[in-house]
């Protein structure tokens, strides 16, 4: 039996990974895979606790939590087409109209 | 003892595709080691006896959300993208954030104290299958939630309708 702490610790290291990705990548497009990254580890983590406590509820909340990446994925990526058509770039050091 | 193996293996591998999604240049690429590790990861939930979401997280991550990545990766150009280095300036910050994040939160696992456990064991997912267990939870209890997200979907699809749509002239 694999013990519950792995899966916990795997998830914690998914979702440090994605934190590296959003706050280091120059391109807006792999921070949005950043962000799904790290609701892919929270997604293990409540798979893997509903798994060991033996309540599906966990399941239900990963179930939105999936949709919710569904929805943000399409908003984000409407952005990046939006923001593309006006600027021309997809490096977010490139945007900076609303520095004072 | 083969499980621990299996779960080193799967460890490993999403690991090792999680580094590859962040530091490649070129998004596309970035974009397929994605995809493999979303696969990596609905065996994972094949592991923990969640067939129903290991199915949704290749349905709708790897064909849905991933193929939309790469349309988006395809609008937008690359051509520019080998030139320019791939990290902003801060990027040792970041770095520096995501490791600490890492430390602080492997020291608290140590404490974590699970709680007692529930009814729905494996032998009772056994006997109602687990697509009609989740589905009794899905469609009593969270009904409201299960509205409200489909409220949300809607949103998003006319939102991402309204914002990447060409303005029309005069």
């Amino acid at each position: 039996m694999v013990p519950l702490h792995w899966y916990m610790v795997l998830s914690m290291v998914v979702f440090a990974i994605g934190v590296f990705g959003f706050l280091a990548r120059k391109n807006i497009i792999i921070m949005f895979m950043s962000i799904e990254l790290m609701l892919n580890a929270v997604n293990i983590n409540l798979i893997s606790l509903s798994h060991y406590i033996q309540d599906l509820r966990g399941q239900i909340l990963a179930f939105f939590v999936i949709a919710v990446a569904a929805a943000e994925a399409a908003i984000g990526l409407a952005i990046v087409i939006a923001l593309f058509r006006n600027k021309a770039t997809a490096h977010v050091d490139e945007i900076k109209e609303m520095q004072g | 003892m083969i499980q621990q193996a299996f779960f080193i293996y799967f460890a490993c591998a999403i690991t090792i595709l999680s580094l590859l999604v962040v530091t490649r240049k070129n998004p596309v690429h970035s974009v397929l080691w994605m995809l493999l590790l979303f696969f990596h990861i609905a065996s994972l939930y094949l592991f923990l006896n969640a067939e129903f979401m290991a199915a949704i997280q290749i349905i709708v991550y790897a064909g849905g959300i991933l193929v939309l990545f790469l349309f988006a990766v395809l609008l937008v150009n690359i051509k520019d993208e080998v030139k320019i280095g791939k990290y902003i300036g801060a990027a040792p910050t970041g770095l520096t954030f995501a490791v600490g994040l890492l430390v602080v939160v492997i020291m608290s696992v140590r404490s974590f104290v699970a709680a007692p456990p529930g009814i729905y064991s494996i032998d009772f997912i056994k006997d109602a299958t687990h697509t009609k267990a989740l589905g009794m939870i899905l469609y009593t209890e969270f009904l409201y939630p299960f509205e409200i997200a489909s409220l949300i979907l809607l949103v998003a699809i006319i939102g991402a309708i309204v914002l990447a749509k060409r303005r029309l002239k005069g």
